[in-house]
């Protein structure tokens, strides 16, 4: 799916199916370095997840965040479906404001982006509590706010396959 | 919408509507919510994808490893021989305890076999890793590089150099994931080494532990050393846990509240003693299992 972006307009190349696989297997592998008890981590799947979910909502989707989620779960030792039911809460708000959020720049992009992410921490924060685990702690909130800082860059890296022209043309303007 | 005997173009279909699926999913994770916290039921589950993703687990954690030894090699010659004059004072030191330790051991035996008491069950042990903590923000978990390969199993008590910091309560192949006292969910059973009172502990959060229950009145001073109990079958009796920093004796409550810090660096990295399990105490009276065993055939019967 072509989708132009705000600020140039420009036509983009359709997205490959193994880049998009490509990328959240990478964030995966961010997510597993072991930072233990840091605060202000962002959490790369999610970012990645709402990033294609908004992108390209037909192919990636609640299933695959849900898949995600089980494999964060085990990664992190936590309980398991509380990241699956965070991702797959956040897939379904992305892909639905998917059309909305685009029509803006990505700065003003990024500001939609944080209560997404914010949402997705306090589903997780609510399905612990519930069961009685200790508060992390305010601190908690900031791996949102890193992950929302790093959503102009992000757009930019994960769309740079798309801006690249199907054969070099000196005369084409695109 | 489509005109009778007309399908619409496969271009539209997409499988349910997002909130049918939406729907379906969070059912599916509320599912294995509820499986894992209330049933347990999720460990093989579990499993597969701790082996699956264990590639590249390690794969991720090698950067950190890499730092942590070339930090290593780097550290100055100067440290080095400050660190080796430390440990062999510190050797000299504990000679004089291990040397008689021997003696006392033997001395010990004897004198448990003219009492003709039940001897003492040397216990095994395992040196292990911490390769970090766990991304858990909610919990106080460490992955251990250990695990049922190496004939680890839940429920081992894991000791540093200082004393308790944790027991292992979930096991992967090649990995084992213990839980660390100052988690809110851990307890341990501990006797105070000054007067022998018995309580239990439990993880406060913050790092931080707290004796529940003791009368507001219990003899329980700032500085207390905490010792396991070894009432639980569990835990050897006499390994360092905690020390009490407050105390706060509030008459309006029943209970005291008592605050206490771990004595081992519970939140630090390094090498780990993995504790193999202790013998069972012989069973307790069977007089009434023999009733509740006649009970349950009644009730069969019927």
């Amino acid at each position: 799916m072509m989708q132009p972006m705000h600020g140039s307009k420009r036509i983009l190349r359709p997205v490959r199916d193994w880049f998009i696989w490509a990328t959240l297997l990478l964030a995966v592998f961010l997510n597993l370095i072991p930072f233990g008890r840091l605060y202000g981590v962002p959490d790369w799947v999610a970012l990645t997840l709402t990033f294609w979910c908004i992108r390209e909502p037909l192919k990636v989707g609640m299933s695959a965040a849900f898949l995600l989620g089980v494999v964060m779960d085990v990664s992190f030792a936590s309980v398991m479906g509380q990241h699956s039911l965070a991702y797959v809460l956040l897939a379904f708000t992305a892909s639905g404001l998917a059309r909305r959020i685009l029509q803006f720049s990505l700065l003003q992009q990024a500001l939609q982006i944080l209560p997404l992410l914010l949402g997705m921490q306090v589903v997780m924060l609510a399905a612990r509590m519930s069961v009685g685990s200790e508060f992390p702690g305010l601190l908690y909130f900031l791996d949102s706010i890193t992950a929302t800082l790093l959503w102009y860059p992000l757009t930019y890296l994960l769309l740079l396959p798309q801006y690249q022209p199907m054969e070099k043309d000196e005369n084409r303007p695109i | 919408m489509s005109v009778v005997g007309h399908q619409p173009p496969p271009f539209f279909h997409r499988g349910p509507a997002p909130f049918a699926r939406l729907l379906f999913f969070v059912a599916l994770s509320l599912l294995l919510l509820v499986l894992d916290l209330r049933f347990h039921t999720l460990e093989l589950a579990r499993q597969v994808v701790a082996i699956v993703t264990y590639p590249l687990q390690r794969l991720a954690s090698a950067p950190l490893e890499g730092h942590e030894r070339w930090n290593n090699y780097l550290s100055s010659f100067a440290a080095l021989e400050q660190e080796n004059q430390a440990l062999r004072h510190q050797q000299l030191a504990t000679a004089n305890l291990l040397l008689r330790q021997e003696h006392l051991e033997l001395e010990n035996q004897r004198l448990r076999a003219l009492l003709d008491m039940k001897s003492r069950q040397p216990v095994s042990s395992q040196v292990a890793e911490i390769l970090y903590s766990a991304r858990d923000p909610f919990a106080r978990r460490v992955i251990l590089d250990k695990g049922a390969q190496q004939h680890i199993n839940p429920g081992q008590v894991v000791i540093d150099e200082k004393g308790v910091i944790g027991q292992v309560t979930r096991v992967f192949p090649l990995l084992a994931e213990v839980t660390l006292i100052t988690d809110k969910d851990q307890a341990i059973p501990v006797q105070i080494v000054r007067n022998g009172l018995r309580s239990v502990l439990f993880g406060a959060g913050a790092g931080n532990l707290e004796l529940r229950f003791l009368a507001a009145n219990a003899d329980v001073q700032v500085g207390d050393v905490l010792v396991t109990s070894g009432l639980d079958d569990v835990y050897l009796p006499g390994l360092p846990v905690a020390k009490v920093v407050r105390v706060d004796r509030d008459t309006t409550y029943a209970f005291a509240r008592i605050l206490c810090e771990p004595i081992p660096g519970v939140e630090r990295h390094g090498q780990v003693l993995v504790l193999g399990r202790r013998e069972a105490l012989p069973p307790a009276p069977p007089e009434p299992e023999v009733k509740e065993k006649s009970g349950k055939g009644r009730k069969a019967a019927k």
